[in-house]
């Protein structure tokens, strides 16, 4: 036998102190919640708001402020000069503005570089524009990319756990086709977005879809929490991010996917027993597995943070916020939403049977 | 154990083609029978690893509906002139519209029947009367518009990919991406602005003649002639350094365009030591041009590229053989670059950069080196932490993620998707979570034998167990990767298909293939313990 972190047997209350869990995410989105207000939204790379950014090499140390004067000559409104990893020979060279022309900015930007610190000795080692035009498109995309990945695991786990594949995928339709004839006409598309998942969580709760609900919940919850924190930590929101995003609902969703799989399993055989009780078993039983895949997934993941390098820096950092609030999630949201809502069933039941 | 044989062939088969699809990718010079037999696709991998170029380009079609306009409203004025019929002006107003201003009334019907005869394309718009003036206003059809507007990003794309031949780029992926947007990307291009220079210029040759009628004061003042323009020849003065512009009034009518042009060179003059582009005509071009200098011997002819004249020599005889060569300030580079972009042809109409994403080729190399370190250091980790948690059954579990990774990248070739940095993070990523499987079924098996069950129903039941669970949670993650794939672009979508595939790998590996495994240690070697 090899090596048992979680003992078997263990019993440890989740459902009773989920008071805790709430409190703990509650804070944590307010948190979020109120970083985002203060600052006016999440704050989105060029990727979404369109502009440049320029990361230059040089060949010795340049202070940040040699750099801003020799950008002076061409008036690069609202721009910023920030140092990119350590010794001072590297700079991300920030703008609002793009430009179409074929001269870039890049090109106007190495040229003043070097008039002032000599020919060639100025890298340009990478450029990246985004025309406000696309900017937008790409921010577009990126919502509906999210709402849509909700979408379809809200069918998926409706179908698989509950057998109510033909309610679920009606639900699904519907909401899709509203989005899509909104979208038609010009009504902001976060508003739509925010709405749409609204709805469908109501019509969860009405529909009783128990398993979509609690899984969706704990989607949206670690979604919510990591923007939060990107927030927090003043971090922009780009593509890459938004990947990391839909990549944490994946593996969240697979670990709620694994409790409740537990969970339907000993619905099955002890139909007696009270159900907050079946669902903290469920919990104890697969804890040593949770534990265990977060713990291997963390590895890696630590391992890419540390030696990674710069490019996926905010990438992984996001990946590692989804994975550790992903695993705490499925424990302490999706299974007491199951709780929640099977009580407001059974109060329901018996409200109308007395 | 029912069919445990046929298993055992079956992944040793998979194993096999997957060393097949590996083998391009890892041994640099194949014998030249390897191909007749098997693929030679390499794994290709993102221009963020590589270093290159992306754009995004938009073809500004409205300005080839304009010229086209603007040159059919030429055709239109040298009808009427044939025709004698008198009239003011005839001007493009807007994108597509012609105004007609006619000096008679009664010329309205002959010209209604010009139009109705040589341009069905224009829908009559109506007649406007401004004092004793009639203004007949003409429309391009919507049709037409369309038409020409598809034809210039057609044109634009053919264009940029002769230019790319001529330049010389290595794997070169231009295509349309929808309405008039063109996708660029370049690998391995050690200068884009240069790059950037040769696809976008708009190099629209034109030669006209310099007006020796009217005064230039006088059109500077703002009395330009109806059938003139001014343009400026640019040029650097050599003792100052400074830029100067200077004006010529020129005839409007452009007499000859490098649609006619059959070569382009570079060539260094004798006596300036300055390099110069020489261009050749086509038989027709010669024709027109022999014509042009043959007519106007002793007038002034502006050579034009982009709306901005290079030089305007005086015409001393008549040039018969079509040659013609394009001074300037250039750079030795700026030559040859023009030459390049005249041979290759003129777009028909300017683009405009959207959006653009440059990697340079060290960054490139860094993003690799450091990708592949921290991954390998990551799954260390985790083959370190299988085996000391579970015992032999981690060593299992290793050959499981081992081969999952073989498979991903025999993937990549077969399907010759590519491998970006966000794509190497998602093989890391799916090491952490391929050993999930494994878990799952190791957790399982331990608490069925902890029930007192035989090593042998202990497997069946941890296997049969959790196999839907570990289906259910890949398919979910697989939905999440399909959207993230049909969404997004370049690097991410790098992403998407490493943990696609991963997921899909890892079905086979870590279900089906330790399953194999543990029969053969369980029914053959006839294993009483398990270490696990």
């Amino acid at each position: 036998m090899g090596i048992e972190f979680i003992k078997p047997g263990i019993n440890i209350d989740f459902l009773g102190r989920k008071k805790w869990g709430f409190f703990i995410s509650f804070m944590l989105i307010l948190f979020g919640l109120t970083s985002l207000i203060i600052k006016g939204g999440p704050r989105y790379g060029i990727d979404f708001t369109g502009g440049t950014i320029v990361q230059v090499r040089f060949k010795g140390p340049v202070s940040a402020d040699t750099i801003r004067t020799a950008l002076k000559k061409i008036n690069l409104g609202g721009s910023a000069v920030q140092p990119f990893g350590p010794g001072g020979i590297e700079y991300l060279i920030r703008a609002k503005q793009t430009s179409g022309e074929l001269k870039r900015l890049a090109e106007k930007i190495r040229e003043v570089l070097e008039e002032r610190l000599g020919k060639g000795s100025v890298e340009i080692r990478r450029v990246e524009m985004v025309g406000p035009k696309v900017g937008k498109d790409l921010r577009k995309k990126a919502l509906l990319a999210l709402f849509y990945a909700i979408l379809a695991i809200g069918i998926y786990i409706s179908g698989r756990f509950e057998m109510k594949w033909a309610v679920s995928a009606a639900v699904g339709i519907s909401l899709l086709t509203i989005v899509y004839l909104l979208s038609l006409f010009d009504v902001s598309l976060s508003l739509l977005v925010i709405g749409a998942f609204v709805a469908t969580l109501v019509l969860y709760i009405i529909l009783d879809l128990r398993f979509a609900l609690g899984a969706i919940i704990a989607l949206i919850h670690d979604v919510f929490i990591t923007v939060g924190i990107f927030s927090l930590t003043n971090k922009e929101i780009d593509l890459p991010i938004i990947a990391a995003l839909l990549t944490i609902m994946g593996y969240s969703l697979n670990d709620t996917i694994v409790v409740f799989d537990r969970i339907r399993e000993n619905l099955r055989r002890s139909y007696k027993e009270k159900f907050s009780n079946i669902i903290n078993r469920s919990i104890n039983e697969v804890l040593s597995r949770t534990v265990l895949t977060s713990f291997t997934t963390l590895l890696v993941l630590i391992a890419l943070f540390i030696w990674g390098g710069e490019v996926i820096h905010n990438f992984v950092f996001a990946l590692l916020i989804g994975v550790i609030v992903g695993t705490y999630s499925s424990i302490f949201i999706a299974s007491p939403t199951l709780v929640a809502l099977e009580e407001r069933r059974y109060v329901f039941k018996r409200a109308k049977n007395g | 154990m029912k069919g445990l044989r046929w298993r055992i062939f079956l992944i040793l088969g998979i194993l096999f083609f997957t060393l097949i699809y590996l083998i391009p990718s890892l041994v640099p010079g194949l014998p030249i029978w390897w191909g007749d037999i098997f693929s030679t696709k390499k794994i290709q991998l993102g221009l963020d690893l590589k270093g290159g170029i992306h754009l995004i380009l938009e073809v500004q079609a409205k300005e080839a509906v304009k010229a086209t306009v603007d040159r059919l409203a030429e055709d239109v004025e040298d009808e009427l002139k044939k025709a004698k019929i008198p009239f003011l002006t005839v001007e493009r107003k807007g994108i597509k519209d012609i105004n007609i201003q006619l000096v008679r009334e009664s010329d309205i019907e002959r010209l209604q029947n010009i139009v109705k005869k040589g341009y069905p394309e224009f829908d009559w718009k109506g007649v406007e009367s401004r004092g004793r003036l009639k203004i007949v206003r003409l429309s391009l059809m919507d049709k037409r518009v369309e038409q020409i507007e598809h034809l210039a990003v057609t044109q634009a794309l053919e264009t940029i990919r002769n230019r790319i031949d001529e330049f010389g780029v290595t794997e070169p992926d231009i295509r349309g991406c929808g309405g008039n947007r063109i996708l660029v990307q370049l690998p391995g291009v050690k200068d884009p602005q240069r790059a950037i220079n040769i696809i976008g210029k708009t190099a629209r040759l034109e030669f006209k003649l310099v007006d020796n009628v009217h005064s230039l004061e006088e059109a500077l003042k703002g009395n330009i002639p109806p059938d003139d323009q001014i343009l400026y020849e640019v040029s650097i003065d050599k003792r100052t350094g400074q830029q100067v512009e200077i004006p010529y009034l020129l005839e409007k009518r452009t007499l000859l365009t490098g649609d006619y042009i059959s070569d382009a060179r570079v060539l260094i003059d004798p006596e300036t030591n300055e390099p110069y582009v020489g261009i050749s005509f086509n038989k027709q071009g010669a024709k027109i041009f022999a014509k042009i200098t043959g007519e106007n011997v002793g007038r002034r002819l502006a050579i034009i590229l982009d709306n901005k004249i290079h030089s305007a020599p005086v015409i001393r005889e008549k040039i018969p053989r079509g040659e013609a060569r394009i001074t300037g300030a250039f750079t030795l580079e700026e030559a040859k670059d023009l030459a390049v972009v005249l041979r290759a042809g003129a777009l028909p109409a300017p683009i405009r950069i959207l959006e653009e994403r440059t990697i340079g080729p060290s960054l490139g190399q860094d993003s690799i080196k450091k990708g592949f370190r921290a991954s390998l250091i990551g799954g260390a980790l985790v083959l370190i932490f299988m085996i000391i948690y579970y015992a032999l059954s981690g060593a299992i579990a290793n050959v499981a993620l081992f081969l999952n990774l073989l498979l991903i990248m025999a993937g990549l070739a077969a399907f010759q998707a590519t491998l970006t940095l966000p794509g190497i993070a998602g093989i890391a990523l799916t090491i952490g979570m391929a050993v999930d499987a494994n878990v799952l079924i190791f957790e399982r098996i331990r608490e069925e034998l902890r029930l007192g069950k035989t090593p042998r129903a202990a497997l069946d039941a941890g296997y049969g167990k959790a196999f839907w669970t570990i289906f259910d949670a890949n398919m979910t993650t697989l939905i999440t990767a399909l959207i993230l794939f049909q969404y997004g672009t370049g690097p991410i979508r790098g992403f998407a298909i490493t943990l696609s595939l991963g997921l899909i790998a890892n079905m086979f590996t870590a279900i089906f293939m330790t399953k194999v495994i543990f029969d053969i240690l369980v029914y053959r070697l006839r294993l009483k313990r398990l270490s696990i």
